[in-house]
């Protein structure tokens, strides 16, 4: 295939992209959202306030802007990746040095309706700079050790500047996509052992580095029942809670442990272990299945794909995705420490919700535009 | 066109991978709701079951703190009080107005209530009244039944039973502020009406005292009412601490400062560095601290200007004047650069380049030697033996008597004092060191300065054959300082003749017929008080004030009279105890510090010798 120039003939039209939209992704998408609104009715003891609402709200007016982010010329996603992460990484810095004045953990940026916390949005910022970045590359040049310096600083910088918000499970979520983008770009898998090595034997002075709650955090996963009042005490109610719903659940506002406030957090972080209560391996599972079918939806896009940007995109954006729910549901099912990393779409907050569907946005962008061309080297940039 | 394709494949083979991966990590999720679910759910609808089981923190009762002779300094004393837990309350703002029908409850308590319970976990009882009188306690436990989530206990309040006397040694305890929730993981700082450590021995010995939470554990019916209790682990009670302190020497001192506008007396066991009595006046009642304090008494007591919040013996750092003479003259002897009859002559003044220092006495001393300098404080005599000691060596010999550092007594926020030397005016004044500021030092003026505690300790260690005792309160398995426990402290490194030569002047001080304080000697036949006066000023004397005389007038304004210090031990053949006594301001030490270290003293020599083993009073414990 010849890099042309930017050509009018390759970018369809506004109603052409609507119409080849795969609105069953955009339903399944909103499908789950409303699991999550069924789901913060029942945690505020069957009312609409203060959550449920809102989030119903959050999601139409949020479905509507990754519908518009579909529309976009992919062309100009491409020309402006490197902007965007470039603006998200002052604001982590902002965010920093805010902080450091005044002397606590803050990770948002009030601006009014929204608090916006960079740290989310530069999972998404990440995946398309290092989309752009080996948007280009070859295979012989993905293999000089050299190329994979740029990818690997624009990682490890922004997972540096999260962990010491500090925020473990964002960091440890942006270094994960920044990972999976790598091997999508076409990294020697004997260069992630070797990294992987050399990170476990960083392991040590990592530790070190640790707030004492973070370390609190994993000694009471290691061992939940010695602190059984205190930080112990999410992992242990949040088993229990799952656990009871047994096979068919405890029926929807009936689950006791989240109705009688055994449960904590039961509307954001704990979102998935109320509705594994209430509605039992049964209801768990099909949310599951649910959010794996939307994966395996985007992963598909990814495959679909001409422009190699357009692939990376969307696979790396859905990899973000699956990653919030893998590591929400591991974590309220006691498989690892409490990181507080939501389920998305159906645990109550507007962040991770906007990441959500800016992601999908993203995705849906790559889909719509699977037929355009970018050149390797676009001349006009 | 190859490139292209390879990378295709690349790229497809991991994208498959990478989505292989994840239904992989899903099915794994899924096993794990197989387990908790369906596998092991029975065992888990048990444990939900438990979930009625209410678990409740039990608050172990703090430690006592009790005087040597185990009299008690602080304790907890029964209250009764009404409480509520969220969980079992339900509607708990109805509750609440259905309480205030029985009990005095204004609707501004009720918010606040309804608002701390929001902030806590919901089977927290959350205090809504204390000091509960005997009818109210009946008024509610009749209605109880109509009152869920209600609960009726009685806690315990920390009090002082001898309150403003031993308020900076005991200190006070109060809520738990944000940083100590911050710095902590004790479940106890949790709980809505905790009180921690704010200061002095509560605070240095807060986690000993504290104890460890217990966990109470009681099945509640459907609507949160207790049904029974299951079991309970009481934890661990705060451990009781007996101090070092003597009551009564502690009163005594306290009474006897209690003329003086600020002063501050130590009284130290010199053998063991025990301290015995540590006053400071003003003071203040820390009984107050405990129900929580006014605005306007907490503003009225730090904005004092004599400081009544502040512990003097600790933290006051006064000029030591010529309690410092001591320390210029074991520099001296040890470098061998006096002898005991090497003579210095003293004219009222010595110069310096084309500066004068002037002694205290206007027409001079004449020829003098070590033990009368100490006796009469002959300024000039010790200008002389700093000016050939140095700067550096004079600092040296001042930390080996515990000046210029802080001695890690078990108490927080104790002041260093300052004992400079040229490195130190090199790196903080950026400056070179003066030969005329050596002789200032070496009468205690200029930069160094010291706490009464400090001095206290430093004539511990001249009587009691060079042993460097550090000072501590808390006795026995919890002491922080080790002397605390028995261990004897390790020598200073001086010889003993003369540490003894230095002693003889001490002796002189109060016994000689020229001594500055002999009008201070013990009553006491047969038993003698070795002792130094010491006046120092608070600014400089300029060369017209001199002249008038002014500088001795007592028309000044407070502030700018000097400080009068003096330090002591008894008794002389056989040292048992030391004393030091700042007056601010107090214009003389021989006039003003002298008579109240003696008084002092007098008191300590009643006590029996040692301290006695100890002896709890248990009866306050409860």
């Amino acid at each position: 295939m010849v890099a042309g120039p930017l050509g009018a003939e390759q970018s369809p039209s506004p109603g052409e992209k609507l119409a080849r939209l795969a609105w069953p992704l955009v339903a399944l998408v909103v499908l789950l959202g409303l699991v999550g609104y069924a789901l913060l009715y029942s945690a505020a003891g069957g009312s609409h306030t203060p959550w449920a609402l809102r989030h119903g709200i959050r999601l139409v007016v949020m479905t509507v802007l990754a519908v518009a982010i579909a529309m976009v010329d992919i062309r100009q996603l491409f020309r402006f990746a490197y902007p965007i992460y470039g603006v998200l990484l002052i604001l982590l810095l902002a965010v920093e040095i805010v902080g450091e004045i005044n002397k606590g953990a803050k990770r948002w940026i009030d601006i009014g309706i929204v608090q916006l916390q960079p740290s989310e949005l530069m999972k998404l910022a990440l995946v398309l700079a290092l989309a752009r970045y080996f948007h280009a590359a070859y295979l012989e040049e993905v293999r000089r050790p050299l190329f994979l310096v740029p990818p690997v600083l624009m990682i490890l910088v922004p997972v540096g500047l999260v962990l010491k918000q500090p925020d473990l499970g964002t960091a440890g979520m942006l270094a994960m996509v920044g990972t999976a983008m790598l091997f999508l770009g076409g990294t020697a898998v004997w260069k992630f052992a070797a990294a992987g090595a050399l990170a476990g034997a960083a392991l040590p002075v990592a530790w070190s580095q640790l707030h004492d709650y973070q370390r609190q955090r994993v000694f009471t996963f290691l061992d939940p029942e010695a602190d059984p009042l205190g930080a112990g005490y999410h992992i242990i109610q949040s088993k229990i809670a799952i656990g009871s719903g047994g096979f068919w659940g405890r029926g929807y506002l009936q689950g006791s442990q989240a109705q009688l406030s055994f449960l904590p957090e039961k509307h954001t972080d704990f979102a998935f272990t109320m509705l594994a209560e209430e509605t039992g391996f049964v209801g768990a599972l099909a949310v599951l299945a649910l959010v794996l079918t939307i994966t395996l939806a985007g992963m598909t896009v990814a495959l679909r794909s001409e422009s190699h940007f357009a692939r990376l995109l969307a696979a790396g954006v859905t990899c973000n995705f699956a990653l919030y729910a893998i590591i929400n549901v591991a974590m309220v099912s006691g498989l690892i420490p409490v990181v507080g990393v939501p389920m998305p779409l159906v645990s109550y907050g507007g962040t991770a919700m906007l990441t959500v569907m800016l992601g999908l946005g993203l995705v849906l962008n790559a889909q719509v535009n699977r037929d355009t061309v970018i050149p390797r080297f676009p001349a006009d940039l | 066109m190859h490139q292209e394709a390879d990378r295709n494949r690349c790229f497809r083979r991991r994208t498959l991978l990478l989505g292989g991966l994840q239904v992989a990590l899903f099915a794994g999720l899924a096993t794990r709701l197989w387990q908790l679910q369906v596998r092991d759910a029975a065992t888990y609808q048990l444990l939900a079951e438990n979930n009625r089981i209410s678990q409740r923190l039990t608050v172990p009762p703090r430690g006592v703190i009790v005087d040597r002779r185990g009299r008690a300094l602080a304790v907890n004393a029964p209250t009764y009080r009404v409480r509520v837990v969220r969980e079992q309350a339900g509607d708990l703002r109805r509750v609440l107005e259905a309480l205030a029908e029985i009990v005095p409850l204004d609707a501004r308590r009720i918010e606040e209530v309804v608002q701390q319970a929001r902030l806590h976990r919901p089977f927290v009882p959350i205090t809504v009244r204390e000091d509960l009188s005997w009818e109210e306690v009946a008024r509610i436990a009749v209605r109880g039944p109509e009152l869920p989530g209600i609960l009726l206990d009685s806690g315990l309040l920390r009090q002082y039973p001898h309150g403003p006397v031993t308020a900076h040694v005991v200190g006070y305890v109060g809520p738990v502020a944000e940083h100590e929730l911050a710095r902590e993981t004790d479940p106890l700082l949790k709980l809505p009406d905790f009180r921690i450590g704010k200061s002095g021995i509560e605070r240095a010995y807060d986690r000993e005292l504290r104890g460890r939470a217990g966990l109470w554990r009681v099945e509640v019916n459907a609507i949160g009412r207790e049904i029974r209790e299951i079991d309970r682990n009481d934890g661990e009670e705060g451990a009781d601490l007996q101090l070092s302190i003597d009551l009564d020497l502690q009163a005594y001192c306290m009474n006897r400062l209690a003329e003086q506008e600020a002063a501050a007396a130590v009284v130290l066991e010199v053998s063991t560095g025990a301290v015995l009595a540590l006053a400071s006046v003003p003071t203040y009642d820390p009984g107050a601290f405990a129900g929580g304090l006014s605005a306007a008494l907490w503003r009225q007591l730090a904005d004092d200007p004599r400081h009544p919040l502040v512990n003097k013996c600790i933290r006051g750092q006064y000029p030591p004047g010529s309690t410092f003479k001591m320390i210029t003259a074991m520099a001296a002897l040890e470098a061998g650069l006096v002898t005991p009859t090497s003579e210095v002559y003293c004219p009222g003044f010595m110069s310096l380049g084309n500066a004068r220092f002037h002694c205290w006495k206007q027409h001079g001393h004449g020829r003098i030697a070590l033990v009368q300098a100490l006796a009469q404080s002959c300024d000039v005599y010790f200008y002389e033996l700093a000016r050939r000691v140095g700067i550096d060596a004079l600092a040296a010999m001042a930390r080996r008597f515990g000046l210029g550092e802080t001695l890690g007594i078990d108490l927080p926020g104790e002041k260093p004092g300052l004992m400079p030397d040229s490195r130190w005016k090199r790196e903080r004044l950026k400056q070179a060191w003066q030969k005329g500021e050596t002789l200032v030092c070496g009468i205690g003026q200029g930069f160094v300065s010291a706490t009464p505690l400090q001095l206290a300790v430093m004539t511990a260690r001249l009587c009691n054959g060079g042993r460097a005792v550090r000072p501590w309160i808390v006795r026995g398995p919890h002491a922080h300082v080790h002397e605390g426990k028995g261990v004897p402290a390790p020598p200073v490194g001086v010889a003993r003749a003369n540490l003894e030569l230095v002693l003889k002047g001490m002796f002189e001080v109060v016994n000689g017929p020229r001594g500055t304080a002999k009008a201070s000697a013990l009553p006491i036949a047969g038993t003698f008080m070795g002792g130094k006066t010491g006046t120092s000023q608070v600014r400089r004397i300029s060369k017209t004030e001199r002249a008038l005389g002014a500088h001795k007038r007592m028309d000044r304004p407070r502030e700018e009279r000097d400080h009068a210090l003096f330090v002591a031990y008894a008794p002389h053949d056989r040292p048992r105890y030391a004393v030091a006594v700042v007056v601010e301001h107090g214009e003389s030490g021989a006039k003003a510090a002298a008579p109240i270290a003696r008084d002092i003293m007098v008191e300590a020599l009643k006590l029996e010798p040692g301290t006695p083993p100890g002896r709890l009073d248990m009866a306050a414990r409860r």
